[in-house]
């Protein structure tokens, strides 16, 4: 039993925590038991590995374990510091940047495995399956690495959040990926020394960089929640790829887990968007900002829209049995989670049934309306999914739509020629009455007038939803 | 511009067209406003708070004689001879029954517009003077009809025996139908209620009464809002189930109106079937009335000690209220018409909802106006073709086959590959296909709502690739060293950063206390 053995042991154990770790996360009530489970087979890992790494070192290992040490104190403090501080309407950009994290990490160990590959064992014929391993770890991580990047600019708003439409941008696309191809044959063909490969994986990595850069630039700021799914689903494949290269069984299980979680999340995004992933990926969607139909399609809404006041809306919950509360990314803007659930609270406390009704891709995280509301602690039992708060709205008294748009626009139903057509949404317009809360008659992200504003059951509050929920918190 | 309200003519002066309120918003328009003394008196709307809204009192002569006025009921003689030409006026004009009046203002040069000929569109809705008042009238028809009738509407059981509740039938489900529907359901009665339109029965449940169905009288859905005239057959099938209701019911309140008239909706012979002591309100009488009985204006007792209210002035009989709600559409059509709220009427004709209340402009009559295309309820849509489905049906079909098709290449490029690998990548290969199965099985059951954790959870997952920079560290290479110390900081953020920001995500899931007022509401 050696060192490495005793390793390659808490490994598996370690994997099958992480395992059972995104099991726990089916249900809130197991959740915590599955971050724990988490963080315990981390701690195995990373123990294991300090052990192994002290093992094989080849320096004095007190000169390793120090290093070591210092990683570790500089991950902690600066982890830990973000964790507390950030936001939860800033969870979008934290994971993006975590992510860009996990990509470069992932370039440098690559980097790092080519250059500490073994001058003898070049002439073997494992040579060749590494440098494709290394190669591939590179480029993944890379594409992540910029990815990310761009994404937490749009996310933070340092980035325009808008759509990058360059001519030919798909060709811009093929064009780098059959670059990288054919930078692989060179790399593999390149000689048996560190020197000679270096060039071809140099150029690549930049050719990555500005790949990744151009995929997520292409994408509007609305599409982020399949975005940062599949830029999870990239650093998942990343870190497996470094598995790969240094045969590593541990990353490959945790990579290919955390791959296979971004792949899915990014697919039940496209679905809840009735877009297809390609489409999505893409890009291009949303050019459109104007307040008319877009040039792409849509029937022309016009008509007159009813504003309210503040007042005018308690009056109408006070008169109210039951009330849903449709969330969106503007009430993420306008920080607004606090007040809207001091409002739910105050009507819940007079007998009034208030639920929240949560869009599959409102926000830009999946599931970011469902922390800002846990947040704001509302209890998660009244947060309910699409599918299940639908069939209660029409017998539903009055809905407010707190920053929401394309997720409750009825022309996804009704107009066949709208660019949403087809997307699932929220069918708010059954109840008797409609409150929005809106900033201005601008269109939401996918550029499509939204007819509910001119429903006759619909009522439009102009102005910061904080500001407009605070008043009607005091008018109750 | 000059804006005069005069006291309201004929002998009732309780409704109001300007409450002081409509007053302010009018000035903020830049209309220099001018009223009649004692023109809120009815609603008991005293003269100073005109004066404080920023009016001036004026005789009737100089309220008569402004660029603008607004009344409720048409100008008699005296009035007519008052105007200015060129002047503008707003009232209820009841343009279909007096072409007289019509010509007359036409022939002094008078620019009119009735409050009461807004066409039915949804836009225009805000302006019909028809509507607010009616809904005011429903409410005042079963308040009276509650007054006359000798018992209480709705049911009690007590110790001294119970008594059931009032059963009241509404035939028409318009404006002051659905307002006399929602008042006696809210009073506790038994409520019934019958409209030709097929739209309303579904309006009528909503407020809590039950849809009266007579299959036969039920008329094509109304492109205009408007019920319209029935054919013979309906109009006996109608008959024949307002005789049936009417004979059960304590209280019948009547509000058919079609557009030119007031139908017959109770005969004689209904009346005399109903139990003596009921109520008829009949809220078309305005129109002449729906009921054999009514006398407009007056309240009048059957033989037989059935009560039967005409009354034409329900509305005027809330008027605090219902001055209100006309204050309010006057204000929304002089905002219409101000368009610059710099106190210059423009009267765009183009507009539909303003060239359908102009009856008179210049001097000539405009009534009635072009036909509006209009829909209260959308006309039914024809079905959906068929063809469609087909054509989905085959696109599904052709993008499964072309899903096996790609999946049965990847599969042979993917064994390909893997035959082609050293033996040591076989193995990592086939760790890494059966942890790509089994995530997926495992992310597809994570609840929505806790996908955000879940990302960050994964995030902190992925920070595993500190693993493989952490055995490099020990490298002899100064410059893998270096790298592996960076790629290593940067994932252990990740661990660190992760795991944390998840579990204070999950630290704020809270359930429902049990104890709450609605804790069972999911």
């Amino acid at each position: 039993m050696t060192v490495s053995s005793v390793a390659q042991a808490v490994y598996v154990i370690a994997g099958l925590l992480f395992i059972l770790s995104l099991a726990g996360l089916s249900a809130q009530e197991s959740a915590r038991r599955g971050t724990v489970l988490g963080m315990l087979g981390m701690g195995l890992a990373i123990v294991a590995t300090i052990a192994l790494a002290l093992d094989r070192s080849q320096r004095p290992w007190p000169v390793t374990a120090g290093l070591i040490l210092l990683v570790l104190v500089v991950g902690a403090a600066v982890g830990s510091w973000r964790a507390r501080r950030v936001e939860m309407t800033q969870m979008p950009e934290l994971i993006a940047l975590l992510h860009s994290f996990v990509g470069l990490s992932a370039v440098l160990v690559g980097y790092g495995s080519f250059l500490a590959e073994p001058a003898g064992a070049a002439a073997a014929g494992g040579d060749t399956v590494h440098r494709v391993e290394v190669f591939l770890g590179v480029l993944i991580g890379a594409v992540t690495f910029t990815g990310s990047v761009v994404a937490f600019g749009k996310l933070s708003g340092r980035l325009a959040s808008a759509p990058l439409t360059l001519p030919a941008r798909n060709l811009l696309n093929l064009v780098a990926l059959l670059a990288c191809a054919a930078l692989l044959a060179w790399f593999l063909a390149a000689g048996p020394g560190v020197g000679a490969g270096l060039g071809p994986l140099l150029l690549m990595t930049l050719v990555a960089f500005a790949l990744g850069w151009h995929l997520v630039a292409a994408i509007g700021g609305g599409d982020m929640p399949v975005v940062v799914s599949m830029l999870n689903s990239y650093s998942g494949w990343a870190a497996a790829a470094a598995g790969f290269t240094l045969g590593n069984d541990l990353l490959i299980v945790t990579g290919a887990l955390v791959g296979a979680s971004g792949a899915i999340l990014s697919y039940l995004m496209c679905r809840a968007m009735n877009r297809s992933f390609w489409s999505v990926v893409l890009g291009g969607f949303g050019t459109g900002t104007g307040t008319g139909a877009g040039p792409d399609g849509g029937a022309a809404v016009a008509g007159e829209v009813r504003e309210t006041s503040p007042d005018e809306v308690a009056a109408l919950l006070t008169a109210a049995r039951s009330v849903v509360v449709v969330p969106g990314y503007g009430m993420a803007v306008a920080k607004a989670q606090h007040p809207v659930a001091e409002l739910a609270e105050r009507l819940r406390a007079r007998g009034v049934t208030v639920r929240f009704g949560v869009h599959p891709v409102a926000g830009r995280l999946p599931g970011h309306m469902n922390v800002l509301l846990a947040e704001a602690r509302v209890p998660y039992d009244v947060v309910l999914s699409m599918e299940e708060v639908n069939p209660d709205l029409p017998g539903t008294d009055v809905v407010l739509v707190i920053g929401a748009n394309d997720t409750v626009n009825p022309a996804a139903q009704d107009d066949p020629s709208s660019p949403i057509a087809g997307m699932p949404v929220i069918e708010a317009w059954q109840a008797r009455d409609v409150v929005v809360f809106k900033r201005s008659l601008a269109t939401g992200y996918a550029g499509v007038q939204n007819p509910l504003f001119f429903r006759e059951n619909t009522r439009m509050l102009f102005g910061d939803a904080k500001e407009q929920v605070d008043k009607i918190v005091q008018a109750l | 511009m000059r804006l005069g309200v005069p006291r309201t003519a004929g002998a009732d002066p309780r409704l109001v067209a300007v409450t002081p309120d409509a007053v302010r918003r009018l000035a903020d328009l830049g209309h220099d406003v001018v009223v009649e003394p004692g023109v809120g008196d009815g609603a008991r709307l005293p003269a100073h708070d005109y004066v404080a809204a920023g009016a001036r009192v004026a005789d009737r002569a100089d309220v008569w004689a402004a660029d603008v006025v607004v009344t409720l009921r048409p100008p008699g003689p005296a009035e007519l001879d008052l105007l200015r030409p060129g002047a503008t006026l707003v009232a209820q004009l009841a343009p279909a029954a007096s072409p007289d009046l019509l010509a007359a203002l036409a022939a002094r040069g008078v620019t009119a517009l009735a409050l009461d000929a807004v066409p039915r569109i949804s836009r225009a809705q805000a302006l019909d003077v028809l509507s607010a008042l009616s809904n005011v009238a429903g409410y005042r028809a079963v308040v009276e009809a509650a007054e006359e009738f000798g018992g209480m509407f709705a049911g009690q059981v007590t110790a001294a025996g119970s008594t059931p509740p009032a059963r009241v039938f509404v035939i028409g489900a318009g404006v002051a139908g659905l307002a006399a529907i929602g008042t006696a359901v809210s009073l506790g009665a038994d409520v019934h209620a019958f409209d030709v339109r097929p739209e309303a029965a579904e309006q009528i449940e909503s407020l809590g009464a039950r849809v009266v169905r007579a299959d036969d009288a039920v008329q094509q859905v109304s492109a205009d809002g408007y019920a319209s005239a029935q054919s013979a057959d309906q109009e006996a099938a109608a008959l024949r189930a307002y005789a049936e209701q009417s004979a059960q019911a304590d209280v019948v309140v009547t509000t058919a109106l079609v557009r030119g008239g007031a139908p017959t909706t109770i005969t004689r012979a209904m009346v005399d079937a109903m139990r003596p002591g009921s109520v008829v309100v009949d809220l078309a009488a305005p129109g002449g009335g729906n009921c054999e009985l009514t006398v407009p204006g007056e309240r009048v007792v059957s033989d037989r000690g059935v009560v039967v209210l005409g009354y034409t002035d329900l509305a005027a009989r809330l008027p605090q209220h219902s001055s209100r709600l006309l204050g309010t559409v006057v204000v929304n059509l002089l905002t219409l018409l101000t368009p610059e709220r710099d106190g210059r009427l423009v009267l765009d004709l183009d507009d539909p909802v303003v060239r359908g209340m102009t009856v008179t402009h210049g001097s000539e009559v405009t009534w009635p106006p072009p036909p509006v295309p209009v829909s209260a309820a959308p006309p039914p849509a024809p079905e959906a073709l068929p063809a469609p489905a087909v054509d989905r049906e085959a696109q599904r079909r052709r993008r499964s086959m072309r899903r096996t098709v790609l999946g049965a290449l990847g599969a042979v490029a993917a064994g390909l590959l893997i035959a082609a690998s050293p033996p040591d990548a076989v193995g990592h290969l086939t760790v890494f296909a059966l942890a790509v199965v089994v995530g997926f099985y495992v992310i597809s059951n994570v609840t929505h709502a806790l996908h955000t954790p879940l990302m960050a959870q994964t995030n902190a997952i992925s920070g595993i690739i500190m693993v493989g920079a952490l055995l490099q560290v020990g490298d002899p290479s100064p410059v893998v060293t270096t790298l592996a110390v960076v790629a290593a900081a940067l994932a252990s953020v990740n661990v660190f950063g992760g795991f944390l920001v998840t579990r204070r995500m999950l630290g704020m899931f809270t359930r429902d206390a049990p104890t709450g007022p609605d804790g069972g509401a999911s």
